[in-house]
Order: C-alpha cells, then structure tokens, then sequence
C-alpha cells in the first residue's frame, strides 16, 4: 500500500494516541515539583516531563494539523473531556509514592523507546522527525529509570518492599500497552505506525532482565485492564484532568 | 558540519541585505537561558531560504523537545526578520535532522568554559550517545570530577562536582 492511500484521520488519531502519553505522563511527573525526595531528582522528575511535554506538544500539533478542524495544541490538550483523551492506562496512573513513579517510568520509557526507534523510519515525515528528535531523550529517561530501579529494589527492606509492590500494582496495565486495533494495523501496513504487539518480547526482555537484577519479582497476574486507546480511563484520570485543565476552563484563552 | 546556509544571494528588501548579511544577524541573537551563547554558537539556526519569487524562509531547530527558550527565540528571530527581511517572511521550526551538541561551535564551547560551564564533547570524538569523556572541571581543569545528577538547571545540562577543588559546576550534556 502507497503512503498516499493513508487515510490522514487516522494518521491525526494516532498522533493523538501518542501525544496524549506524553502530555498525561507530563503532568504526572510535573506533580512532583517540589515534592520529590531530594532535590536532584525534584529536578530530574521535572526535566523528564519538560521533555515529554514538548513531544507533546509537537504530537498535538500535528494532529491538529492534519484532522484540519482548526485546533491547535492548547485546544487539543485543554478543551478535551476525559473521553476524549487515548492515551494508554499506565501513564495516568498516580504518583503514590517516589517507587510506584519510578516502576511506572521503567515499564513506560522501556516501551516509549522501543516504539520511537522503529517510528524513526516512518513513512509519515512529520511522526519520523519528532521521533527521532525524542528517541534520544526517552533513551535518557530509561537510564534514570533503570539506575532508580535497581537502587530501590536491591536497596533496603523498605525500598525494596515498595519497588515490589509498585510493579505488582502497576503490572496489570502493562498489556494494554502492546494492544493492536484496526487503526494501528491500517497504518502499520502503510508504514505509518509501528504495532506494538512486535514490541512485547524484546520489552519483556528488557524489563526482566532490569528487574532481575534489581530482586523484584515480575507478577503473574490474569487481569489485564484496557480501554484507553478507545477513551475508557481509570477512575484517577477525571480528577487529573480537573487539575490539568482548570485554569484554561475557567479562563479561555488566558496567556502571560 | 558545513554551514547550513546558503551562501548569499540579494534579498528583495527595502534593507536590501544579502541572506550571509541577515544570517549573521541572527545568529547573533542571545540564547535567552545561556545568555553568552548566540544561536549560531549553538547551531540551531539551520539555514534560509530565498525563493526566486522572493520568498524568504528561516528554519531554526529546538536543542531539547521542551526547551522552554525556543519560544523566545522564535519570537526574537521573528521580530529581526519582520524588520529586515522581505515582506511575508516566514520563520519555521524543523525538527529533521534532530540537533546535536556537534552543530556547537568551538567559539561556543570557549564561551561557556569561560562562563563556568563545561561544554559537551568535542564533535570529531566518536562514543556513544549519552556519556563519554569526564567533564573537566571549569575552574581548575582537573578531571578529576563526578556527576552529581543527569539533570541541570535547563534540559541542556547535567550537575557535576569537580573532587580536587570541590566546585560542584554544570556541564552541557552531549546529545549526538
């Protein structure tokens, strides 16, 4: 299939998808400012969501553009309700604690990257360039990620107890993560998107070995929640875009 | 790297300044977070186009996805290129290729040195993406130095600490 048989709603869709990762793993990360237990990684947690956030709003824009509709970023990440958001369930997750935060950076950054390598070579120029720009940073979030991961789970009894139960509650959401649906395989086909499913092992691999290493214990568990691809959120969500989109909601088009 | 812009050609202008004349401009603009850095020491102005219609398109690239001095920049480049440059100039932000530290020029480099920060590897060293040589310390140039963390001040730069003279500094994070 020619790249021009590329539906541009669907490229715009899952510019969507992949822009609202970014930006809800933003805002999560951003609300550790000034909160996080020290100050480097106040500062690291911080600079982990500038980044995303700017992917995000390349993301956005993007899909703006292409659904052609006249909205533009601040629109797209505002003036949305909770059903309207794709992005997938783990990176809307909360906080908790500084564990459950850094289980969730491993198990998301290690499939970010795997998804932007491939998506480098996409045959959507504009999804291409903004991967290649963000692949080198996510492969740094995954850095910090990794070197937390092994500190708290082969650190002491308590950290180690939180990073294991941080991974046993955040695990479930994992498998939504290489979930396929029409959409993905139509623009797979057309060398637009990269399907996840592909992905699964050498994530598998990777978040193993990491964890391995770290003495937690990969769970086993059946219940494998989903429902974000299609704007079905966890119950957390709705009470992170309030805060979110507050401020935009309650003055529209307010700027400094 | 060569010079990604193009040599000069007359703009149509009242100013009538060549694309090398306006280029040089520009690139003299302050980074606003790192104020001893213009935009050509660090690379982010990627080049201008002059259709033979006239019309003028300067292209600059972001160091980091979030880096909140891009927003700035672009205003500023805006500004000199509305008083400049031909009418219905347009300024465009292009992510491909991605910017890497190596687009840094060895003036830059100096000026940060000099400025307390260490500057990221030089470009013709070959290594890996992330981490290769130790930062020298700014103030002592001892070698002798630790990262403290990954993250800095800006996205750019990560937080060291130099252990003979126990300076802690920042360095600018090489990014190939």
């Amino acid at each position: 299939m020619s790249a021009t048989a590329t539906s541009t709603s669907d490229v715009a869709l899952y510019a969507l998808r992949l822009g609202d990762d970014a930006l809800i793993l933003a805002q999560r990360l951003g609300e550790w400012s000034s909160m996080a237990p020290e100050l480097e990684e106040d500062i690291a947690l911080t600079n982990i969501a500038l980044d995303l956030l700017g992917q995000a709003r390349f993301l956005l824009t993007l899909a703006g553009e292409l659904e052609g509709s006249g909205r533009d970023e601040d629109e797209l990440a505002f003036g949305r309700g909770e059903r309207e958001f794709y992005n997938c369930l783990l990176v809307e997750q909360p906080n908790v604690d500084f564990a459950h935060t850094i289980a969730r950076q491993l198990l998301f950054s290690t499939y970010q990257l795997a998804l932007y390598e491939p998506l480098t070579g996409s045959a959507d120029s504009g999804l291409a360039g903004i991967a290649a720009k963000a692949v080198k940073e996510v492969a740094y979030h995954r850095d910090h990620a990794v070197k937390w991961s092994l500190r708290l789970g082969d650190g002491t009894a308590a950290s180690h107890s939180r990073m294991q139960d941080a991974i046993e509650r955040l695990w479930p959401y994992t498998h939504e993560l290489f979930e396929s649906d029409e959409l993905v395989e139509r623009l797979a086909v057309g060398g637009v998107a990269v399907n996840p499913a592909g992905l699964c092992d050498s994530w598998g691999q990777f978040i193993g070995a990491t964890l391995g290493e770290a003495t937690v214990t990969v769970p086993e568990t059946s219940w494998r929640p989903s429902g974000g691809r299609r704007g079905e959120h966890t119950e957390a969500f709705g009470h992170m875009l309030a805060e979110m989109q507050w401020l935009h909601r309650s003055h529209p088009g307010a700027s400094w | 790297m060569a010079s990604p812009i193009a040599p000069g050609r007359q703009l149509v202008s009242a100013t009538m300044l060549t694309v090398d004349q306006l280029a040089a401009t520009i690139g003299d603009i302050a980074d606003p977070e790192i104020p001893v850095l213009t935009l050509s020491d660090l690379g982010i102005l990627r080049g201008i186009d002059l259709a033979a219609d006239g019309h003028l398109v300067v292209r600059i690239t972001p160091t980091y996805s979030g880096c909140p001095a891009i927003d700035p920049i672009r205003r500023e480049v805006e500004r000199v290129v509305e008083e400049l440059g031909p009418p219905d100039a347009e300024v465009r932000m292009e992510l491909s290729p991605p910017w890497s530290t190596d687009w840094m020029s060895d003036d830059g480099r100096r000026k940060l040195l000099d400025y307390g920060i260490a500057p990221p590897d030089p470009a013709a060293e070959p290594g890996c993406a992330l981490l290769s040589m130790p930062a020298r310390c700014p103030r002592c140039e001892s070698e002798d130095t630790r990262e403290v963390s990954r993250f800095g001040s800006t996205p750019c730069q990560a937080q060291h600490v130099c252990n003979a003279c126990l300076e802690p500094f920042d360095r600018f994070k090489t990014l190939r």
